[in-house]
């Protein structure tokens, strides 16, 4: 028996690929996501119309897909940064929860008693310095020992939401409000902790995306425009190649690790400097921000500039998911179909590499069989 | 004497290593193919949606209702292993990338949780959970009453299934033709093997014993459906193939190492020991990134390494 259809492989990409294979992908996992409400009995096209118009098609709704977006596109950044190098950091979701510990810390310490601008930067900072130290650790053991980032980052991320617990719900930290006897919650952020938002044509955009934007033409210029950026592509394609010419690959890859585990940490700050106004130790774990960067990464196809426009895309299908859960959208949905967009841009990257070719001139030699 | 402290600890160990040597024996098969499977924790997750489901609404004898279940789980879980296997060997995509998908797709706040919300699945608890057995009368003998003869019956299963799987594995043809596959599919192609057909079959039976390990969690462990029940499982089952350097025999080691670990919380917490939960809680994720430190080590990978076509598709036109 012979396929349909056969591969052929690229000579060379054209650069448009670089676009139309994501939008390929996307419509790819809309149209299985049918498969699978159709499967269960619900309408695809009314469920899809739904989340556009609750997505995106009034100003409410962008204002809240804006602020779903936010957190995605710092750990869309962070997979992006680390998975360019090759390092698979998973650990976006731990990390941005070790920003948002080190950001509330600075906010509520240093909150009432110095300038507005000055809380802010230093909130960032903090956020960076937790995240990136918490995934530094896990680049030095991939560094040093060889040891599986994958696994290793991810048992972290289950680690920082037992550290998230601890602060919140099972000890007298710092962190806990002292007044939440009852139920146990963050202590509130003083005002001048508080970051900025703004407002275009209704639409409500927080200081943190503005943010995001500009660090990620930070980290395409980085990569793309640097001596550094250079290494990293030549780590990630040859590791051998960067070793005889003198480059060194360990230091490069727990650099690459703190940086990504970084972007991550301001997206915690973030969460707690452009939101909640507090450690939100529950809120924080249950949206899976961390994973939902990976399939941003993914489908921009790990380009910085991409996973905030992706970031976006998500946001308005997650916000969507907010608003419309009930009977009618189970909880779950969601996460399926951004489970099946990674599963058809992973899928779609072998039209990057092949062309797809009818099997014409196999069906013939089997007739003459 | 049974209820010393040290036989409950073994004994749980083993309750709770139980579906983590289910799903890392399917993760020995598949990584022995060389198609590494990241989604584990996602096909454990669709395994025990669906296992609860058909639990739910099997009728028969409470032994049909058990085996019905359990047979419904490794049909799901193989299923998305399917999915998996035609990501990694048909279109030869980012393995990495592709296994996380599928834990995605599948996962906590997945299908899974999908599934479970359409068939309303966490509304009632599981009625005919898979019970620990009494057998040949003896639970209740001194020590060896708790650690051999009063365990479910996917327990005995599962130890049947290691013997069975290192006599495959190092003793069958099938099971040397498997390891060349992953060791070196090139070899195995100009030899005859059919790489695609091994890939495919490992990948799948790897979803399927990922399928059963978490229908013990919400038939057994749990016994009714909550969101995410497995916590990371899957993960630790990926960790412990590595642990147990690709063989069945020290991966039921590590399973039961494991198992002690999860169930150390409920264990001293029943005994109001002065401890912290959230520590307890942390306990097997810290000792996981530990025992991969030490066993990722130049000397230890030389030595019992990895197959080593684990990882990379294999493309026939390529050398």
């Amino acid at each position: 028996m012979k396929s349909p259809v056969r591969l052929e492989r690229r000579l060379e990409q054209p650069k448009w690929l670089n676009w139309a294979i994501p939008v390929i992908s996307l419509l790819g996992a809309l149209a299985v996501g049918a498969i699978v409400l159709l499967l269960t009995g619900k309408n695809p096209i009314d469920v899809y119309q739904r989340i556009f118009e609750r997505g995106f098609l009034s100003t409410r709704a962008l204002t809240g897909t804006l602020r779903t977006a936010t957190p995605f596109a710092f750990t869309g950044l962070c997979a992006a940064a680390a998975f360019r190098l090759g390092v698979i950091n998973i650990g976006g979701e731990g990390q941005l929860y070790m920003g948002a510990i080190g950001a509330s810390y600075v906010g509520l310490v240093m909150g009432n008693s110095y300038p507005v601008g000055i809380v802010i930067i230093a909130m960032v900072f903090a956020g960076m310095i937790f995240g990136g130290m918490y995934a530094g650790f896990v680049g030095l053991l991939r560094a040093q020992f060889n040891t599986n980032e994958i696994i290793t980052s991810l048992m972290m991320n289950y680690i920082a939401g037992i550290v998230l617990n601890y602060l919140i719900f099972n000890s007298l930290s710092y962190w806990r409000d002292p007044r939440s006897a009852g139920f146990p919650s963050g202590k509130p952020l003083d005002k001048r902790a508080f970051w900025p938002s703004y407002e275009i044509g209704g639409v409500g955009i927080s200081f943190g995306l503005i943010l995001a934007a500009f660090v990620a033409i930070a980290v395409w210029v980085l990569y793309k425009r640097s001596r550094f950026g250079f290494e990293i592509g030549v780590i990630a394609d040859s590791p051998r190649a960067a070793r005889y010419i003198g480059i060194r690959t360990k230091t490069t890859i727990v650099v690459v690790t703190a940086l990504s585990g970084a972007l991550a940490g301001i997206g915690g700050a973030s969460q707690v400097g452009d939101f909640t106004h507090y450690l939100d130790a529950k809120g924080l774990q249950l949206n899976s921000f961390g994973y939902t960067g990976i399939v941003v990464a993914a489908l921009a196809r790990l380009n910085p500039l991409g996973a905030i426009v992706v970031a976006i895309l998500l946001g308005g299908l997650t916000n969507a998911g907010y608003s419309l859960q009930g009977p009618d959208f189970p909880s779950g949905l969601v996460g399926t179909l951004q489970g099946l967009i990674l599963f058809t841009a992973v899928a779609g990257e072998i039209l990057m590499k092949y062309r797809v070719k009818r099997n014409t001139a196999a069906k013939k030699a089997t007739v003459a069989l | 004497m049974n209820n010393s402290l040290l036989i409950v600890i073994l004994a749980s160990a083993i309750f709770y290593g139980t579906p983590l040597l289910f799903a890392a024996l399917g993760g020995v098969f598949t990584e022995r193919s060389g198609v590494l499977n990241l989604g584990v924790e996602g096909m454990m997750l669709i395994g025990g949606v669906s296992g609860a489901w058909a639990s739910q609404h099997i009728g028969g004898s409470a032994w049909f209702t058990v085996f019905a279940s359990i047979l419904v789980a490794m049909f799901a879980g193989g299923l998305t292993a399917l999915l998996h296997a035609f990501l990694c060997v048909t279109l030869k995509a980012n393995q990495t990338v592709a296994g996380l998908s599928i834990t995605i797709f599948a996962g906590a706040l997945g299908l899974s949780s999908y599934f479970a919300n359409v068939w309303k699945v966490a509304a009632h608890p599981v009625t005919r959970p898979i019970r620990k057995l009494d057998v040949f009368g003896l639970a209740d003998a001194p020590v060896v009453g708790p650690l051999l003869f009063n365990h479910t019956i996917l327990t005995y299963v599962s130890w049947v299934l290691v013997a069975a799987s290192s006599f495959y594995l190092f003793r069958t043809k099938t099971g040397l033709q498997l390891r060349a596959v992953g060791e070196s599919p090139q070899t195995a192609d100009a030899m005859g093997i059919n790489v695609v057909k091994y890939r495919y079959f490992h990948t799948v039976l790897g979803g399927m014993l990922a399928g059963i390990g978490g229908a013990f969690y919400s038939l057994a462990i749990v016994s009714t459906w909550v969101d995410g029940l497995t916590k990371g499982a899957g993960w630790i089952a990926i960790a412990l193939v590595i642990f147990g350097f690709w063989r069945p025999d020290l991966t039921l080691v590590g399973a039961y190492l494991f198992g002690a670990l999860q169930s150390l919380g409920t264990t001293l917490k029943a005994r109001s020991f002065h401890i912290s939960g959230d520590l307890l809680d942390a306990l097997p994720f810290i000792m996981t990134i530990v025992v991969l430190v030490l066993v990722s080590s130049r000397f230890a990978h030389k030595r019992l390494g990895a197959p080593a076509a684990l990882g990379v598709p294999y493309e026939r036109e390529e050398r």
